[in-house]
């Protein structure tokens, strides 16, 4: 009997984000399928990464408060390099802006979209990726269909 | 005006460790050959020392990365120290060099060796280049919201800039390679340089890419190498075996979110704030710049920095590298030691230590004519920092 050595993918588990103080309940948000962000209860500003101050109006007053999941496509590179021996390529990395403020955004992936759609200011809708009891990753994906 | 600190201090001294992609020396050995050579450049002893600083210090991060901690070094050299300082956080990669300058000129210490050490290329000899965070199960801190997307070099978040602005202002990839192909010519008269055979343009776009727009020569090459500089009180420049190189004004400056996700504009860098602040040191203006040695990490952030710096207007650095004017011979030559693209990524240290030789007159032939003012910009995306060194 032959036993074949182990992938070497084995070796590089899929790094996923840790539960944190302040990024716990983002998490978890998305887990039970909702696109949540701390936001200022004096001022309105979402804050992202979470904080415990509003650095808009240095107020302390916050809250989680749900997202609509829009979004536009800011910014977006295709990925060829495997980071880790097994990494799947090619992937899209998204940058998106949300729409519910200037600049409050989110580095993801681009899903169920032909890279040739691609395209700057294009609107996509979050998606949730579920990847263990406590975390799902929010992707994005075209509003319009193909 | 007269009263700044930068006026108080000059580089006395500058050497490099033997640079190259698989030394397998150690990063302690590196920066002993380049510290003691950069202390013999200054015409001093290893005892007239009394200052150490050095970028990053002991921090976790990629293999080959971090180099020896200034305690390991200070103990090496058997030197006794009246001030001493690194760190990760700061205005680039110089914030030590920059700090030095300041320690210096507050009297703290006299004769500072500052450096900066890398054996990446040893170190990922058996592996390959490996992504950030690869071989943690839990990533931490800003990178949570970066690397579970796959977004784990700054290959890729700095293609996310790129991007944005060939978007907004027509850049385009041979702007781009632009920047490589010139360095590769520069890199070809620095016996120093990690690659110096020729590369043309389509050379440069039959490259495999590696997170679009950028491909394989969009990126610096790794290697293993130290740099050391020797800040002195300015009082030693009468005493020097050569030129002094002397710091007319830095910038350290942020003013955005301090992120490379949540930064307001994309089409722009921390090197903008540093810049700003660093031409409101000076009287001398970008027209004044002999030439430039301006971060190539990745290609685009050297089109970044042009911006930043003011040596045309937002956007147009695409076509401000267009028609030979960053060659040497051009009215500003850049990166003439090859940058980090070609010459080894020295983590910004490669870029002070030419202005350095080029001020002193020392570059042979890749020697910028009457070179009296040179430019340092060092960093990218949210981090950045800025020197003008005069002769």
């Amino acid at each position: 009997m032959t036993i074949a050595a182990a992938p070497r993918m084995s070796l590089f588990p899929r790094p996923l984000p840790a539960l944190e103080p302040h990024t716990e309940a983002f998490w978890r948000a998305c887990r039970a399928g909702r696109l949540e962000m701390t936001r200022c209860n004096a001022c309105g500003w979402y804050i992202h990464p979470s904080r415990p101050l509003c650095p808009r109006c240095r107020g302390r007053d916050l809250s989680p408060a749900e997202l609509s999941g829009r979004a536009v496509l800011h910014s977006y590179t295709i990925n060829h390099q495997a980071w880790f021996p097994g990494q799947p390529v090619p992937y899209v990395i998204g940058l998106v802006e949300l729409v519910e403020q200037a600049g409050l955004r989110l580095t993801t992936n681009i899903i169920n979209c032909a890279t040739e759609r691609l395209a700057i200011d294009m609107p996509l809708r979050v998606v949730f990726e579920v990847v263990n009891d406590d975390v799902a990753l929010p992707l994005f994906e075209p509003t319009e269909p193909a | 005006m007269s009263e700044k600190p930068e006026r108080h201090a000059i580089l006395s001294g500058v050497a490099q460790s033997a640079i190259g992609r698989r030394l397998f020396r150690t990063d302690l050995d590196l920066t002993c050959e380049a510290a003691l050579a950069a202390i013999a450049d200054a015409g001093l002893r290893p005892d007239d020392i009394d200052g150490l600083a050095a970028y990053p210090g002991p921090v976790a991060g990629p293999p080959g990365f971090a180099g020896p901690g200034i305690y390991e070094v200070q103990e090496c050299l058997g030197i006794d120290l009246r001030w001493h300082l690194s760190g990760l956080e700061g205005p680039a990669q110089i914030s030590p060099i920059i700090h030095a300058m300041l320690a210096v000129a507050g009297g703290l210490c006299r004769h500072a060796l500052v450096y900066r050490t890398v054996s990446e290329a040893s170190a990922a000899a058996d592996t390959g280049r490996l992504g950030i965070g690869v071989g943690s199960h839990e990533i931490r801190g800003f990178g949570a919201f970066m690397i579970p997307f796959g977004a784990m070099s700054a290959a890729n978040w700095l293609a996310l800039y790129a991007r944005r602005h060939m978007h907004e202002f027509g850049t385009t990839r041979q702007h781009l390679g632009l920047i490589a192909t010139t360095a590769r010519r520069h890199a070809a008269l620095n016996p120093k340089a990690i690659y110096r055979q020729p590369m043309t343009m389509d050379d440069y776009l039959a490259a495999r890419m590696v997170s679009d727009p950028f491909g394989l020569y969009d990126c610096d090459v790794p290697c293993d190498g130290s740099t050391a500089v020797i800040v002195s009180s300015a009082d030693a420049a009468y005493d020097l075996p050569h030129r002094a190189v002397r710091f007319e004004a830095v910038g350290t400056a942020i003013r955005a979110r301090p992120s490379w996700d949540q930064w307001g504009d994309i089409t722009t860098m921390a090197a903008r704030d540093a810049a700003e602040q660093l031409w409101t040191r000076t009287d001398l203006r970008p027209d004044d710049v002999d030439t430039a040695q301006l971060y190539d990490g990745f290609s685009f952030l050297t089109l970044a920095w042009i911006e930043a710096l003011g040596f045309c207007g937002r956007g147009e650095s695409g076509p401000f590298v267009e028609n030979g004017r960053i060659d040497l011979g051009g009215p500003l030559p850049l990166n003439t030691w090859g940058g980090q693209l070609s010459g080894g990524r020295l983590h910004g240290f490669g870029f002070v230590a030419e202005a350095c030789r080029q001020l002193r007159g020392e570059c042979g032939e890749r020697q910028v004519a009457d070179c009296e003012v040179a430019v340092v910009g060092v960093g990218g995306g949210p981090v950045a920092g800025c020197m003008l060194l005069t002769r």
